[in-house]
């Protein structure tokens, strides 16, 4: 993580961009809002769990409670009491936010598989809950939600939704990108590789676990909202342990120690849920077989896959041009496609 | 002067309040009480609420019976393996389904369908085990993703060979008859009962091996120091992969009293596997003990909340076990029989 961008990172980067943001413009408008806006939220929860799994070694379960309960909240507000949804939006947001924090404390005690278990349990309360409170519509859920008037139908007509999606999403992974290269970012990550280390260098071990956690559940929080706002609905069914196992998968099938592999898992993901339904009726083994390879061949997921291929392409092609001085130095084991393997 | 002193302090022991402990074990207290003045309210008479008391007492014993079952299985694979099956469920699932087409479409008698059925749920097991988890062995993480992975396509699977709608395996002839009690003219379903019997068998049989016989030391070497063990000349893979078949197996056992004594769906795999992750987490995962007491407290939670918790509130019974849970974990992050390693 802590490699500068290189030119060729950069120039791919801009690409990816540029590609994405003609997506409404080139595809229809059942492909923006089914594949679209549905990666988009989906990268953006991923996302906060690649970012605890990746720069805090925290694999969690609960990103999906977090993500309810903003957007059940936000659900609630604007349609029962007619708030402005931008408020609404706030005010579920920054409740998950403290609801993250109660969750941080109580599980940063715990480490590795401990800590997906307590977050598993974290998931199981919220959707208990959310499934048996009448007040937020219990199974049936909260129908009918508006998002704001600016960003306009998000089924009839998805283009702003998806634009507004899209900035929020370049937005999120600039600030986690920030952050996990600040001196906290860096200490989190030390925690995750050495908490004893950590601990006997001073560091408050918890603490920084806590506070992790605590800046992850806004990204899932917004998330929330924004699925809200793309579906004009939310239910407990939208967090239930499938779910929360679902965004772990795909996040695994990006890679879960780079941030942008949260949105390119939640793309194969979507791509495969809204076209190969057709083809197969068992769509959730093929799902698990993918799952299966990627953690068995490639911890690194998709992404790494295609930085080790990368790398290995820059390094054997002999006319590439010649930015490569520090990929053909020998001295750094793997200087390219480190960041790929773990 | 000053030592003499220092001394003196150290002799007199310290008032230490463990302040959480505490508020968790009133807390505890509180609901206990509670419990028992709903129970016994309208005093001992048949007329009052005793009879229903000691159903509702009997049907958390029970559950508690078929938690400890299972959970009895996903503790030994984690304390000798340090591997959490998270397919633990689906093999759960897997070994009532066997049973369900042995008994149902068969007519296999239920004692041997039972004990195919955990064959087959310890074959599958050990399958995953020898392909995937061995060569990951000391990746926690990895292994615990490889196996949701394996659930995933297990339960999937399993949905398309044995349909979605739900179904109960028939008990053996001899114990369909309700148990009476002899107590106010109760009785009580004798499959039920036969559960916690079988609880308290596996349970037995588990500690005898463990603390009586060379299989068990063995084990227990594994457990402290799997390196030293396999140093000595002890096939440490082969206990491993006996483990991995004992403890799926157990699961599959579990799937079949989860069949006869309430029913097969799917989605119930995820449920139970959440169950038993609770009942071993909250004892401590890897200490058989503490899977039986996270059973009786998992059981008995379960039964009086959803019985004596007012009734609007009754529909959040199934949150009460997820806030002992996590309760627990907060205070003691390794559960309440747990060693930290």
């Amino acid at each position: 993580m802590t490699r500068a961008w290189t030119y060729g990172t950069r120039g791919a980067l801009a690409v990816v961009l540029l590609v994405v943001a003609l997506v409404p413009l080139l595809f229809t408008t059942f492909f923006t809002s089914q594949v679209g806006l549905t990666s988009l939220w989906l990268g953006i929860v991923a996302v906060s769990l690649t970012f605890l799994s990746g720069q805090g070694g925290m694999v969690s379960l609960a990103q999906t409670a977090l993500f309810g309960v903003a957007g059940m909240i936000a659900a609630k507000l604007s349609v029962d009491a007619g708030w402005n949804p931008w408020a609404a939006a706030l005010v579920g947001i920054l409740t998950a936010t403290v609801v993250g924090l109660v969750f941080g404390a109580l599980a940063s005690g715990s480490q590795g598989i401990y800590f997906l278990i307590i977050t598993l349990a974290f998931a199981q309360v919220t959707y208990f809950y959310f499934a048996a409170v009448p007040t937020f519509g219990a199974h049936e859920g909260i129908n009918g939600v508006r998002p704001p008037e600016i960003l306009g139908d998000p089924v009839s007509d998805p283009t702003r939704m998806y634009y507004f999606l899209l900035a929020v999403s370049v937005l999120v992974y600039a600030g986690l990108r920030y952050v996990s290269r600040t001196a906290f970012g860096l200490a989190l990550a030390g925690v995750r590789d050495d908490p004893v280390r950590m601990a006997a260098l001073g560091y408050n071990v918890r603490l920084h676990r806590t506070l992790g956690f605590t800046l992850a559940a806004p990204v899932a929080g917004a998330a929330g909202v924004l699925s809200a706002w793309s579906n004009t609905r939310i239910s407990a069914g939208s967090i239930s342990l499938a779910i929360a196992i679902l965004v772990l998968t795909a996040a695994v099938i990006g890679g879960l120690n780079r941030l942008e592999g949260a949105w390119v898992g939640a793309l194969l993901y979507t791509l495969c849920d809204t076209y190969l339904r057709g083809f197969t009726d068992r769509f959730t083994t093929w799902l698990g077989v993918v799952f299966l390879v990627i953690v068995l061949v490639s911890p690194g997921g998709v992404v790494g896959v295609l930085s080790w291929v990368g790398g290995w392409v820059r390094r054997h092609l002999p006319g590439s041009p010649a930015p490569a001085i520090p990929a053909a130095a020998p001295a750094p084991p793997v200087p390219v496609s480190s960041n790929g393997a773990i | 002067m000053a030592s003499q002193t220092a001394a003196a302090r150290r002799s007199v022991p310290r008032l230490r309040v463990p302040v959480a402990p505490a508020v968790a074990v009133l807390i505890g207290a509180a609901g206990l009480l509670g419990v028992l003045w709903q129970a016994f309210e309208k005093g001992f008479g048949s007329e009052g609420n005793v009879p229903t008391f000691i159903l509702i007492t009997l049907n958390g014993l029970t559950l508690a019976g078929l938690y400890f079952i299972s959970a009895s299985g996903l503790t030994l694979i984690f304390g000798l393996l340090r591997v959490t099956n998270l397919a633990h469920g689906a093999l759960f699932l897997l070994g009532g389904y066997l049973a369900l087409t042995l008994v149902q479409d068969a007519g296999v008698n239920w004692w041997l369908a039972a004990l195919v059925a955990m064959v087959g749920a310890g074959v599958v097991g050990l399958v995953m085990h020898q392909l995937f988890l061995r060569w990951n062995q000391g990746q926690d993480l990895r292994q615990a993703l490889i196996t949701i992975a394996v659930s995933l396509i297990l339960a999937d699977q399993m949905q398309a060979w044995f349909g979605a709608t739900p179904t109960a395996i028939a008990p053996p002839e001899f114990l369909a008859q309700p148990l009476p009690l002899g107590v106010y003219d109760l009785a009580y379903p004798t499959f039920r009962l036969t559960m916690l019997a079988a609880a308290l068998v596996v349970g037995l049989v588990f500690w005898l091996v463990y603390k009586r016989t060379r299989v068990g030391m063995v084990v227990r070497a594994g457990v402290d120091d799997t390196q030293m063990t396999s140093a000595l000349g002890v096939n440490v893979q082969k206990v491993f992969a006996i483990a991995f078949f004992v403890g799926s197996a157990l699961a599959g056992l579990g799937g079949v009293f989860a069949g006869t004594s309430l029913s097969l769906a799917p989605g119930q795999d995820q449920s139970f596997l959440v169950s038993a992750l609770v009942v071993v987490i909250v004892g401590g995962m890897g200490s058989l003990g503490g899977a039986a007491l996270g059973a009786l407290l998992l059981g008995l939670v379960d039964q009086y909340s959803s019985a004596y918790l007012p009734p609007e509130y009754s529909n959040l019974s199934a949150l009460l076990t997820f806030v002992l849970l996590a309760v627990i974990l907060a205070v003691r992050p390794t559960g309440l029989f747990g060693k930290i390693r």
